[in-house]
């Protein structure tokens, strides 16, 4: 059920943005059931949770890891998902009116906040410290989204990345912490760790790191500042993200684990300190706010601070204070930034020095607004007050008697004192908002009925609802505390059992609550004077400007480190790789001599046959003068040569299907080759004689030593027995090929040969992409019309069944009517040989790659005999085409085996009789090879079009009008069409 | 297992050139080097698959005298992947020409203008420090950006001026 629930929230986020361009803005309350339907579900479960059963569902996940998906229902998850859900539901309701009719955003926002609501909902119930950490990191990313709702603003756009920062930095903290915890305690299940909480330091350590996640989450000291920035968010996401959920998380995370760990050392002096200190930071602030939405920022900010001291405190008296005000808070927050939000839409303006008289045109928004205040203020009946009596009562047991925390006596009471002054801070920024927002002032003209919008009853709803459920909450103290009693029962028994109730009597924690709320009202009464005083007294934005210096200072190194090390130069990082490989590799080889054998000597035979001498004596030589060579045409063929001396060595090693296809790329290559360099420039450009070149030299020939040594080495590193030695009987009972090479590249090792096609259809294309600058492929093949309009002899017809019909788009001067006829004739020959080589494959040299580059060779000499007219008329069909019909029957074949219950890419043996021809002996394995075959021939045709067609036909386009073959044919296709367009 | 001494020296001296070339600037030089080291690859994978024998291919001699079929596979497919490596390097030469006059790898012109930040003391160009403008979920910069930029002497990347 939990995981279903989880799962709505984002089935509903997904389908968010085309609810929202079917039904508008109404949308936003269909989307609103699912937190509804979250809420009533732990609305039922209150039974269960209430006699301390706790509901849970777990899924494995990956065994392997440990990791699963589990979810448990307690107390304490039970009241935080009723107040994500319940809040959640209610602000999306409330989203419904809040924005325009024509908000560009709201597909979007829809989204993003019913997605923050599943996460956080995912947040609170998880019970794996991963999918906790994983939801953890899902509400920072979703927040950063939402506060950059409106990304037009510098300044919106760098508080949402401030928040991002800040809160991944914890989190990323966090991250460690949990990791750290679950391997000490040998299991990430939340209750199985705070059941028996590891100890050690290392868990010392990890709990602080947790804090910092936490404690940046919510905003405390030194973080406190992302959270006032936030602020610009639209309003409803202020209400959910920044007041009743998002920043709870850290509360929740120390409420969480405070039963386990708040007896290590560092988990009170810090919490504690940190809490008092940013809950009197944050009053002091939200004083001088005049924009109300950034008082309610600061106002959140010191609710943190003192929600972080309770729950932290780790006594049992301060746990249900703490929760207690948890909700009481989530409902007075969200409904005064709700209100804020209607008062934003009322009047178009936040700034309490201009709305003045508001409270008589909108009485049901100022009541709602007292009554919130209120609670927020601590003052009878309401949820707040209940709350902070108990908060209170806890301070005054520890520092009265420590309560079972250790904390002493002057530190209990300086912890008291900071309580008040903080509540009376809380109280005048209460007052100061109620007075800002609907009070009449001196001097500011009053919001006339005609300038004010009132919205609709439907608007008002959300804030109204959770006003009278703080009222309501606050006479229900005893059904509160009985609710909230398992939770509390985790600590150990204190001083006085806790009980959330309106009255109780005449002591201490009620002396304080009134003194706490006079103060705030003198406060209030003289605010020009505290002004003036706090003006004197803070100093700015302190830690904002240290985080600042650290972005700028992480900016700078960052361009240092990059300007130091990206030099931006090919051949200085080239230089860089073949120094390592000079340096380790080869460091090691002069260290190991892993050469030598047994006896001490180098284990050498000169050569296996004389030829092999010869041959590498030629290429030796032909690879010096390659890179001696100026000239391109020389390089390319010099090089050439060493591709040829390698098909003579694979001959001599007894290797007959890499000298066949070792030859027929070599003269692929050297065609393709030559169709492009007719283009460039004959020589290299004029490098001068530097060192750098010594230094090249050198560098080569060190790499080329170290490679030498490399070679030795790993043919006198062989001992194991090659596992090929076993390839030939299965090659022949399983494989059904006599020829082991080829049944290795279609079955035994398929998969490398899959991945191989795979990357010559991304060739293939990247040729095409970077001639035609094409960026998509349609596979429609269009049928060249540049034939049927050449230019043909007036006294013949065109005619279509014309044979050698594309030699006429060639110069007649560049003709040779020999060579086209003598091609045409024996084209399908080689075609028909290169099908012979795919099917022989199995049993004899040849195979999917031979074939197919046979084919290719077939449609090279198409295309040099008549261009590229001549290409079309030999394949008209769309290079692309070809490739995915190679790819797609390679990777079918590969599938197929599984229809039959066997493994990928298994092959299988078919023997049968067929009338006429015989006994057939077929292997499935053919098909792959057919794909093999298909897409070599794909590769060549995309490579023939592009760097043979394509050149020649941007070599034409920069050449002159009139002086090339390809102008001239443009021209008539021109006249051609003019004459079509003058017929109609 | 003894090495082929004439294969191992083959070895050597198309790396050697290989590497040569491929810290040239041109790329077709560049090419030549990936060729000649592609075919240095492929002896080195001779050497260590041990001695020559007969072709692998069941019924044409004994089975021990063969020479060792999984390197040929191995083999087989780097050729071919060469030859696609090769087309396209050839493509982008030819693109490069095309574009420039030339086929030289030129120095990444980001990179310098990093460097000559970093020289200057100065931030990325994508880094924000503008702490200007008031945070609102409606309108855009534009407005209260150029009259700002006006009042405080800041530019349009929002720097100080």
């Amino acid at each position: 059920m939990m995981l279903a629930l989880i799962a709505a929230h984002f089935a509903a986020a997904a389908l968010a943005p085309a609810l929202v361009s079917w039904l508008r803005r109404r949308a936003l309350l269909l989307l609103a059931v699912v937190p509804a339907a979250g809420f009533v579900w732990a609305a039922a479960m209150t039974g269960e949770v209430r006699h301390g059963d706790a509901v849970e569902q777990r899924i494995r996940w990956v065994e392997t890891l440990g990791l699963e998906l589990s979810f448990r229902l307690t107390t304490l998850t039970w009241v935080m998902t009723l107040l994500v859900t319940g809040v959640g539901a209610l602000v999306l309701a409330y989203c419904a009116a809040y924005f325009r009719r024509d908000d560009a955003g709201l597909p979007r926002f829809a989204g993003l906040l019913t997605a923050f609501a599943g996460a956080m909902l995912g947040l609170v119930i998880a019970d794996d410290l991963l999918v906790l950490y994983v939801f953890w990191e899902l509400t920072t990313v979703l927040s950063y989204l939402l506060i950059g709702h409106n990304p037009e603003r510098k300044a919106n756009r760098r508080a949402a990345m401030q928040a991002l920062m800040v809160t991944t930095f914890g989190g990323l903290a966090m991250l460690v912490g949990v990791i750290v915890i679950g391997q000490a305690a040998g299991t990430y299940r939340i209750s199985e760790v705070l059941a028996n909480p590891p100890g050690g330091d290392a868990v010392t350590v990890a709990v602080v790191l947790v804090l910092i996640g936490a404690v940046s989450k919510s905003a405390l000291i030194p973080f406190h500042f992302w959270l006032p920035g936030a602020m610009a968010a639209p309003t409803p996401v202020s209400a959910y993200l920044h007041a009743a959920a998002m920043v709870k998380a850290g509360v929740y995370l120390v409420a969480l684990f405070a039963p386990a760990f708040a007896g290590l050392l560092p988990w009170r002096p810090l919490l504690l300190t940190l809490g008092v200190l940013t809950m009197l930071l944050g009053g002091l602030r939200a004083l001088r706010q005049t924009d109300l939405k950034l008082l309610l920022a600061y106002g959140t900010v010191s609710q943190l601070g003192f929600l972080v001291v309770l729950v932290g405190a780790g006594t049992r008296a301060a746990a249900m204070g703490g929760v207690a005000m948890l909700v009481a808070h989530a409902l007075f927050k969200a409904a005064l930034f709700l209100v804020v939000g209607l008062v934003d839409r009322a009047t178009g303006t936040r700034d309490l020095r201009e709305l003045s008289g508001l409270g008589r045109r909108l009485p049901v928004l100022m009541v709602t607004s007292v009554l919130a205040a209120a609670s927020m203020a601590a003052i009878p009946p309401l949820a707040g007050f209940v709350a902070k009596e108990t908060a209170y009562a806890a301070a005054v047991d520890i520092a009265e008697t420590g309560d079972g925390t250790g904390v002493g006596t002057m530190a209990g009471w300086a912890l008291v004192a900071g309580l008040a002054v903080g509540s009376a801070l809380t109280a005048a920024y209460s007052i100061r908002f109620v007075w800002g927002a609907f009070a009449v002032k001196p001097g500011v003209p009053p919001i006339a009925a005609s300038e004010c919008r009132f919205p609709t009853a439907g608007f008002s709803a959300a804030p109204v609802v959770l006003a009278a459920a703080g009222l309501a909450l606050g006479f229900l103290g005893p059904a509160e505390t009985e609710l909230l009693e398992p939770y509390a029962a985790l600590f150990p028994e204190g001083a006085h059992e806790p009980e959330l109730s309106l009255w109780h009597g005449v002591n201490t924690a009620l002396l304080l609550s009134i003194a706490s709320v006079l103060a705030g009202i003198v406060l209030f009464r003289w605010r020009n004077r505290v002004d003036r005083w706090q003006g004197r007294l803070v100093a700015g934005g302190d830690a904002e400007v240290a985080y600042r210096a650290i972005m700028r200072g992480v900016d700078r190194l960052a361009v240092e480190v990059t300007g130091a090390t990206q030099r931006g130069s090919l051949p200085s990082y080239l230089a860089v790789i073949f120094l390592v490989v000079v340096a380790v590799p080869g460091g090691v080889l002069v260290a190991g001599q892993p050469w030598t054998d047994a006896s001490g000597g180098v284990g050498v035979r000169a050569w296996d046959n004389v030829g092999q001498a010869v041959v590498g004596a030629i290429m030796i030589a032909s690879a010096v003068l390659a890179a001696r060579s100026r000239r391109r045409l020389k390089a390319v063929l010099l090089a050439g040569g060493t591709g040829y001396g390698m098909a003579m060595l694979f001959i001599l090693h007894g290797a007959p299907d890499l000298a066949l296809t070792q030859v027929l790329v070599e003269t692929v290559t050297l065609v393709i080759f030559v169709l492009v360099l007719r283009r460039l420039p004959t020589y290299f450009s004029d490098r001068p004689l530097t060192k750098s070149r010594w230094w090249r030299m050198g560098l080569g020939i060190a790499v080329g030593l170290v490679m030498a040594g490399l070679a030795l080495a790993a043919a006198g590193a062989r001992t194991a027995e090659p596992v090929s030695d076993g390839f030939a009987e299965p090659a022949v009972s399983y494989g059904g090929g006599h020829n082991i090479v080829n049944v290795t590249l279609v079955d035994i090792r398929a998969w490398d040969t899959m991945g191989e096609i795979s990357v010559l259809v991304v060739a293939a294309t990247g040729v095409a992409s970077l001639i035609f600058l094409i960026t998509s492929r349609n596979g429609r093949w269009r049928p060249d019309d540049a034939i049927a309009s050449a230019p043909t002899s007036p006294d013949r017809l065109p005619h279509r069944n014309l044979w050698l019909r594309a030699g006429r788009t060639v110069a007649p001067e560049g003709r040779s009517i020999m060579f086209e006829v003598v091609t045409r004739l024996a084209f399908h020959v080689v075609i028909v040989f290169s099908i012979y080589l795919l099917f022989v494959g199995h049993n004899e040299p040849g195979g999917g790659f031979a074939g197919g580059l046979v084919a290719g060779l077939a449609l090279m000499v198409r295309y040099l005999a008549g261009g590229r007219h001549e290409l079309n008329e030999a394949a008209p069909v769309d290079a692309g085409l070809v490739l995915g019909i190679g790819l797609f029957i390679a990777t079918g074949s590969g599938l197929v085996p599984l229809a039959f219950g066997g493994d990928v890419l298994q092959s299988a043996v078919v023997d049968f009789e067929l009338p006429l021809v015989g006994h057939v002996h077929f292997v499935t394995s053919l098909f792959f090879d057919v794909g093999v075959y298909l897409v070599v021939v794909g590769l060549m045709l995309d490579v023939l079009r592009s760097l043979g067609g394509g050149v020649d036909k941007q070599a034409g386009d920069d050449a002159e009008p009139g002086e090339t073959i390809e102008s001239a044919e443009e021209a008539s296709t021109a006249a051609r069409r003019e004459a079509s367009g003058g017929n109609q | 297992m003894s090495a082929n001494l004439v294969l191992v020296v083959v070895v050597g001296v198309l790396f050697a050139a290989g590497v040569y070339l491929l810290l040239e600037r041109s790329l077709t030089r560049v090419l030549v080097g990936v060729i000649l080291i592609g075919n240095g690859v492929n002896t080195l994978f001779m050497v260590a698959s041990g001695p020559a024998g007969r072709a692998p291919i069941v019924g044409q001699g004994d089975v021990d005298d063969m020479s060792d079929p999984l390197p040929q596979a191995l083999v087989l497919t780097a050729i071919v992947i060469t030859l696609g490596v090769t087309a396209f390097l050839l493509a982008m030469a030819y693109r490069a020409w095309q574009l420039n006059g030339h086929d030289d790898v030129q120095d990444d012109v980001e990179d310098a203008a990093i460097r000559r930040r970093a020289e200057r003391d100065e931030v990325s160009s994508s880094y924000d420090d503008s702490a200007g403008g008031t945070m609102d979920e409606e309108g855009s910069d534009d407005a209260a950006e150029s009259s700002e930029a006006a009042a405080a002497g800041v530019g349009p990347e929002g720097e100080r001026r």
